[in-house]
């Protein structure tokens, strides 16, 4: 009688209690070991909870220029009880702006990264198990690619597709071609040279099988690493771009181009227009940095450095 | 030494061949037609386009000639010097990009300068204190300073210089030989703007150089033979330290010419920087081909005699 009782629910708690032990042991411990790392998750999880809730939290519409009572344009009106970050150069509400900001700054992020860091690492992957002809045609490309300053290559590659948010997207994915695959490449070169690779392949296993079972797993933590570090990246050059008016058009709220009349001399008569969304950036890019660098440290301690080839 | 010299030489040629190809296709490869993009996307224009134009300007491109037969005569112009015609200005490329290359490669330099000269000293204090509050104060630094948008760095310097000392980016522009002074005094504020980034990351890279450098055996030899600790950091340190930072400079100073480009634009300096944002607004595809390949050829060359400096730097690279 007693044992019915009690083995009914005990299996169950056994089993739930344990994962869910074991990911608060991991959360738990990367953030007493890495503390800025936590601080750089805690950012990006504010970053996504403010893209997410933007129409909710957001007290105007981004691109509506306010009427005042007496139809009047609040035009460069100083942080306040009524605008909390100031009100722009043509009568928008900044903090508005900003949050939705939030939005095409992750939209444009993640895009970028889902398809170019997966895109480029699946060619890193290729070309370095591949090998001989495959391999070498892609190095040159990378090496001639290396070449030109990231920046750069993502402006020419706009002025080709002309301005639009998808655009911005494809642009910043070939802009980061050269590293990711550069990178993947050197990591799938030593996995390959590892002697469980070797050892499988001794017994015979077909190349999706040392691909798939052996290799991939073992360069997932990289793939982690990079995207996290290229999300950051693509902020920046999202933000580059319409900076220099050429990344998204000029009435969606991009943190970028809110920086741009502030460039123009404005900035004198209204601190605030350039000085909130320049923050906005700055915060979210550090929390991308800060997290990955702490994820390198725990998943891939021998990458440690290799950043200097990244940010390009 | 010289075996190493030619390989190293013999590889940089087909990297830059192919950086052309690329620079020559990217701008084919415009969705549908180029003629009809180059004549309906300027500014201020109605987007009527006449046949006759168009045909014209599809003419004067060569787009009427096979693709490899474009490639070839643009490459062979290349080589002779001609970048071509910009299609705005109606100008040889060239005479129009001449003086603002040197104003950017000016303006690069002393950033890269300012940012080595800066960095060495915080990274090598901040290894041989590590885990004080110096070196966390600096690894702190370095940290906000990669994050830090170089734009927003530019807008917040141009913003306090012209509260406090009511300053503002001259709109002149007085080459390093006309007048030194006045050169330096525009170039100075955009060059430091340039310079923090590199500067944290440079930091970064020396500190973690002198860390690994810091645990070899010389180091504790010359320890051991009683030399004083400024001779064993400066003599026997830094010098092997070194090495991996000079590397590093020589890749940020091709990201460093993508910065260029936003600093020029805040600042507003005369360069390469501010030619190449107008060539995109006036779809001058001609001039932006020229920039980049321009970019990509200078980086190239750097990484070239990087490579070969390195080589009698450090013997073990010859023999790789």
């Amino acid at each position: 009688m007693t044992g019915g009782v009690v083995e009914g629910p005990v299996p169950a708690t056994r089993i739930e209690s344990p994962t869910r032990g074991l990911t608060w042991t991991v959360v738990g411990g990367f953030a007493r070991r890495k503390p800025l790392g936590a601080i750089g998750g805690l950012i990006v999880l504010a970053l996504v909870a403010t893209a997410l809730l933007a129409p909710l939290i957001s007290p105007y519409d981004p691109r509506q220029i306010i009427r005042e009572a007496n139809n009047r344009v609040p035009v460069y009106v100083a942080p306040g009880s009524a605008y909390l970050m100031g009100t722009d150069h043509v009568g928008r509400d900044i903090v508005s702006r900003v949050i939705h900001g939030a939005r095409i700054s992750l939209y444009v992020g993640l895009g970028a990264v889902l398809i170019g860091v997966t895109g480029w690492f699946l060619v890193g992957l290729a070309s370095a198990y591949a090998g001989r002809l495959v391999d070498l045609v892609v190095q040159r490309i990378v090496d001639a690619m290396m070449a030109v300053p990231g920046l750069i290559i993502v402006l020419a590659i706009m002025a080709v597709l002309g301005s639009s948010l998808n655009n911005v997207i494809i642009a910043i994915v070939i802009g980061m071609l050269a590293p990711v695959v550069r990178t993947v490449r050197s990591q799938v070169l030593s996995v390959k040279e590892t002697e469980y690779v070797v050892a499988a392949r001794a017994i015979g296993a077909r190349s999706a099988r040392i691909i798939l079972r052996h290799i991939m797993p073992n360069c997932l933590a990289i793939y982690l690493i990079l995207a996290t570090y290229y999300l950051g990246f693509a902020i920046i050059l999202e933000a580059s771009l319409s900076f220099l008016g050429v990344g998204v058009p000029p009435d969606v709220p991009s943190w970028g181009g809110m920086l741009t009349a502030a460039a123009q001399g404005h900035i004198t008569k209204a601190p605030w227009a350039g000085i909130f969304p320049g923050l906005a950036i700055f915060i979210v890019v550090l929390g991308f940095n800060l997290l990955g660098d702490a994820l390198r440290d725990v998943l891939e301690p021998r990458l440690r450095g290799a950043r200097r080839g990244l940010m390009r | 030494m010289g075996k190493y010299a030619i390989r190293r030489t013999l590889l940089f040629i087909p990297t830059l061949l192919v950086a052309s190809i690329l620079v020559f296709t990217l701008f084919w490869i415009v969705p549908g037609d180029p003629a009809l993009t180059i004549l309906g996307g300027g500014e201020g224009d109605s987007g009527a386009v006449s046949l006759e134009q168009l045909q014209q300007l599809r003419q004067a491109l060569g787009l009427d000639r096979p693709i490899y037969v474009q490639y070839a005569s643009w490459l062979g112009n290349v080589l002779r010097g001609d970048l071509g015609t910009s299609l705005w200005y109606k100008t040889p490329v060239w005479s129009q990009l001449k003086d603002r290359f040197l104003v950017t490669m000016e303006l690069a330099v002393m950033a890269i300068l300012l940012a080595v000269c800066s960095a060495v000293p915080l990274g090598v204090t901040s290894a041989v204190k590590q885990d004080t509050g110096l070196d966390y104060l600096s690894r702190i630094f370095s940290s906000i300073g990669i994050a830090l948008p170089t734009f927003w760095l530019g807008i917040l310097i141009v913003y306090a210089l012209a509260y406090f000392f009511e300053w503002l980016p001259p709109l002149g522009y007085a080459t390093l030989w006309d007048d030194p002074l006045l050169n330096l005094q525009q170039l100075i504020l955009p060059a430091l703007t340039l310079a923090f980034n590199d500067l944290a990351f440079t930091a970064r890279v020396t500190r973690s150089s002198m860390l690994e450098v810091m645990r070899e055996d010389y180091l504790r030899t010359a320890r051991a033979k009683g030399l004083v600790e400024l001779a064993v950091i400066g003599r026997h340190a830094l010098k092997n330290a070194l090495l991996p930072v000079m590397t590093v400079s020589g890749y940020q100073f091709a990201r460093l010419l993508g910065g260029v480009i936003i600093v020029e634009s805040i600042f507003v300096v005369p360069g390469m920087g501010t030619l190449l944002i107008e060539s995109i607004i006036h779809r001058d595809f001609i001039v932006l081909q020229a920039i980049v390949l321009l970019i990509a050829a200078v980086v190239l060359i750097l990484n070239l005699l990087i490579d070969l400096s390195y080589g009698v730097l450090d013997p073990r690279v010859r023999y790789q």
